[in-house]
């Protein structure tokens, strides 16, 4: 039996707008195992880094309201001091953000940026921890370390800086990697460089990866197992094979079919009827995805869904997902009846 | 069908400031000398390793960085004369969505300015008129008009891609340059985007330089390609046949690279790129010049070529 190496428990992370908290994520729990790739996927503003930020609580403080626990090493990281945090921050735990621009100070040349970890966290003298940047950057495929050491962010490509900023993440070989969307603005040979970086932490150090992203290929490469989130909740949770062979909720569903692939008959992808409904417009109350799929009659919607397992380790929100089909001919023609 | 762009032996040059001066000690040649044309409603994928130039391409088609030399010619007309010089009816027709959204807009103004800036450019509309289009490009890209009145940090990543992806379709312009339009979007708002972008495009018969590391999205979008090394391109040609018959050893490490959505070939995957790693690493000398840049293209059909020696 694994250990947990994280674990979150009833989260829920609030924004603050017109002086009222909404929640982004709302009450969910997660066991992140000791060892594994934990994917975490679903549509853009379903709260995943909302989710990941809140680990760390990177989240601003003066309109952010995070509830819950979240364990790590004995540790509420909720709850823990900014002190505490610190200790953590980049050492045990490593994080790779969404937008690497924001998380690069265009000022700083990007080996202190770097270095700025060892003078932190370790009592390497100035040519180690030159080394060992140098080393990084290598690591992580920069074609000429000392060019990029020497940098500034702007004059480095995207896929460079979020390579820049990987190479951070892993700089002290932390326990926990959190990437959210690691590799979303690589070039697939990076990719799986990267990916191949990520696996080697997980294999060689034990690390458990918590990977955010909308690539299912990358997921179906890469995952032990995977979340699929909807509107701040968790809607389906099970084994990597398992999400792609036997998916059961119609949203996890929906995504899977969403993946342009050329054999495809038809030219058109299949989308999803309508959208995530904004924070301020969420239903609160009943399946919240239940508008994205206005065919299915409403009597055959549970009225106040729950995550259950159906099979071993295979867990649903809802236990109405029996009654779901495609609409035929796709999403037009309800666009026109609106 | 007329082209409604030309690249001819572009070059673009960086200059590689150094010393206590900031002189300039010498040059990242980002782009080094590439032709392709883009015919009038057609989309043409580029694809190619990170920092290879794909982005300063598009840029430099949009007039956003100085070429080192070469020409661009739009709709017949030779546009590079513009440099430096009021380029507005030019960019009227041509338009970007950026890879890197958030740092192209201003994070104080809202969605309403952000969307309006090429109207209000462009187009004399009523403060009404601009309000309902701004609010129609919204819905084009999925997002509901209460939005309106926001700023970019109150969106997650994949909405302010939208927002960008509704900024550049504001004036239907002639000529887009999508520089990994949806790499930031989660699939389903990826297909309705992917599927917006073609139905424009035979509306309005809008073209595409589409920039992309994800091959399916390519595969899909696409009947052209060029796939970049180096600041080159290394193979170029209809997409069938590229991707039926990889020649370039680059451009086969690209597709082993791939994910691939079967779990049960993760295994078989390694190996394969493996493979292909160890064939890229003993037949370098093949496909690049002793200096390691890439041989110019030559022709194996009327559909395909290759750098080649
Ligand atoms: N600072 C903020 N203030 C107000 N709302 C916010 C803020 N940050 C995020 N949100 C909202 O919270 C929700 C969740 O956002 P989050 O960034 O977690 O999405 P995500 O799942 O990571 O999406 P993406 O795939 O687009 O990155 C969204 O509705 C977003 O608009
Ligand atoms: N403003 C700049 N000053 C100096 N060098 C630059 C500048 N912008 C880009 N470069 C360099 O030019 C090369 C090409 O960059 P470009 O942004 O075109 O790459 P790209 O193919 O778009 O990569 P990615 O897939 O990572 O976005 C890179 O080596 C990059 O470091
Ligand atoms: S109630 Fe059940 S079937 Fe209906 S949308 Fe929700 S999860 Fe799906
Ligand atoms: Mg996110
Ligand atoms: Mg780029």
């Amino acid at each position: 039996m694994k250990n947990r190496a994280l674990s979150i428990k009833k989260l829920s992370v609030s924004f603050k707008m017109n002086g009222q908290y909404y929640k982004a994520v709302d009450n969910i729990d997660l066991d992140i195992m000791e060892n594994e790739v934990f994917a975490i996927v679903g549509e853009s503003g379903c709260g995943k880094s909302a989710t990941a930020m809140s680990i760390l609580r990177l989240h601003n403080e003066n309109y952010t309201k995070i509830e819950g626990e979240i364990n790590f090493g004995g540790k509420d990281l909720v709850s823990i001091s900014e002190h505490g945090l610190n200790k953590i921050k980049g050492k045990e735990i490593g994080m790779i953000f969404q937008d690497p621009l924001s998380a690069l100070n265009p000022l700083h040349r990007i080996g202190k940026q770097i270095e700025e970890m060892f003078v932190i966290h370790t009592n390497l003298n100035s040519l180690d921890r030159k080394n060992r940047a140098l080393e990084l950057l290598e690591d992580v495929g920069i074609p000429n370390p000392e060019i990029a050491y020497n940098s500034f962010p702007h004059e480095l490509s995207g896929g460079m800086r979020q390579r820049i900023i990987i190479a951070i993440a892993l700089s002290l070989s932390p326990s926990l990697l959190i990437a959210d969307e690691p590799t979303t603005a690589l070039d697939v040979t990076i990719q799986a460089q990267i990916l191949d970086l990520m696996r080697d932490l997980k294999e060689k150090s034990k690390a458990s990866v918590i990977l955010i992203t909308h690539d299912l290929g990358v997921v179906a490469e890469m995952a032990d197992r995977v979340a699929v989130m909807y509107a701040g909740q968790i809607v389906e949770l099970a084994n990597v094979d398992e999400i792609f062979e036997n998916p059961k909720h119609p949203y996890t569903k929906s995504l899977l079919s969403s993946i342009p692939r050329k054999s495809k008959s038809t030219n058109r992808l299949n989308t999803i009827f309508g959208s995530v409904p904004d924070l301020m417009n969420m239903p609160r109350d009943g399946c919240r995805f239940s508008s994205r799929i206005p065919w299915i009659n409403e009597k055959e919607h549970e009225e106040n869904p729950k995550l259950q397992e159906i099979e071993p380790n295979h867990f649903v929100r809802c236990s109405c997902y029996k009654n779901f089909h495609f609409q035929d001919s796709s999403i037009e023609k309800v666009k026109e009846k609106e | 069908m007329a082209n409604i762009l030309e690249v001819k032996n572009l070059k673009v040059y960086y200059p590689i400031k150094g010393g206590l001066m900031g002189r300039t000690i010498g040059h990242v040649k980002a782009v080094d000398d590439i032709s392709f044309a883009i015919g009038e409603g057609e989309t043409v994928g580029l694809v190619g390793e990170s920092g290879c130039g794909k982005s300063t391409t598009g840029k430099a088609i949009l007039g956003l960085v100085k070429i080192h030399s070469g020409q661009i010619v739009f709709n017949g007309e030779d546009i590079t004369k513009y440099i430096g010089k009021n380029r507005s009816p030019y960019r009227k027709n041509v338009q970007m969505i950026f890879q890197d959204v958030y740092s192209s807009m201003n994070p104080k103004e809202r969605v309403l300015d952000i969307i309006a800036e090429p109207l209000r450019n462009f187009e004399k509309l009523t403060k009404v008129e601009e309000r309902k289009k701004v609010e129609e490009l919204l819905s084009i890209v999925g997002l509901s008009s209460s939005n309106i009145l926001k700023y970019p940090h109150q969106f997650s990543g994949g909405q302010r891609q939208r927002i960008g992806i509704a900024r550049a379709l504001a004036l239907k312009p002639k000529l887009i340059v999508c520089d990994e339009p949806v790499s930031a979007l989660d699939l389903s708002v990826q297909a309705q985007v992917l599927n917006y972008l073609k139905d424009i495009q035979e509306e309005f018969g809008i073209a595409y330089l589409f920039i992309s590391h994800d091959l399916g999205v390519v595969e899909y979008m696409c009947k052209n390609l060029m796939v970049m090394h180096k600041s080159r391109f290394v193979e170029k040609g209809t997409e069938d046949t590229i991707y039926k018959n990889p020649v370039h050893i680059y451009t086969k490490r690209l597709m082993a690279a791939t994910p691939d959505l079967d779990t049960k070939n993760r295994q078989k995957n390694a190996e394969i790129r493996k493979k292909i790693a160890e064939e890229y690493e003993n037949s370098k000398s093949r496909y690049y010049k002793e200096d390691g840049t890439v041989y110019d293209l030559k022709k194996l059909s009327e559909e395909h070529y290759v750098a080649m020696p």
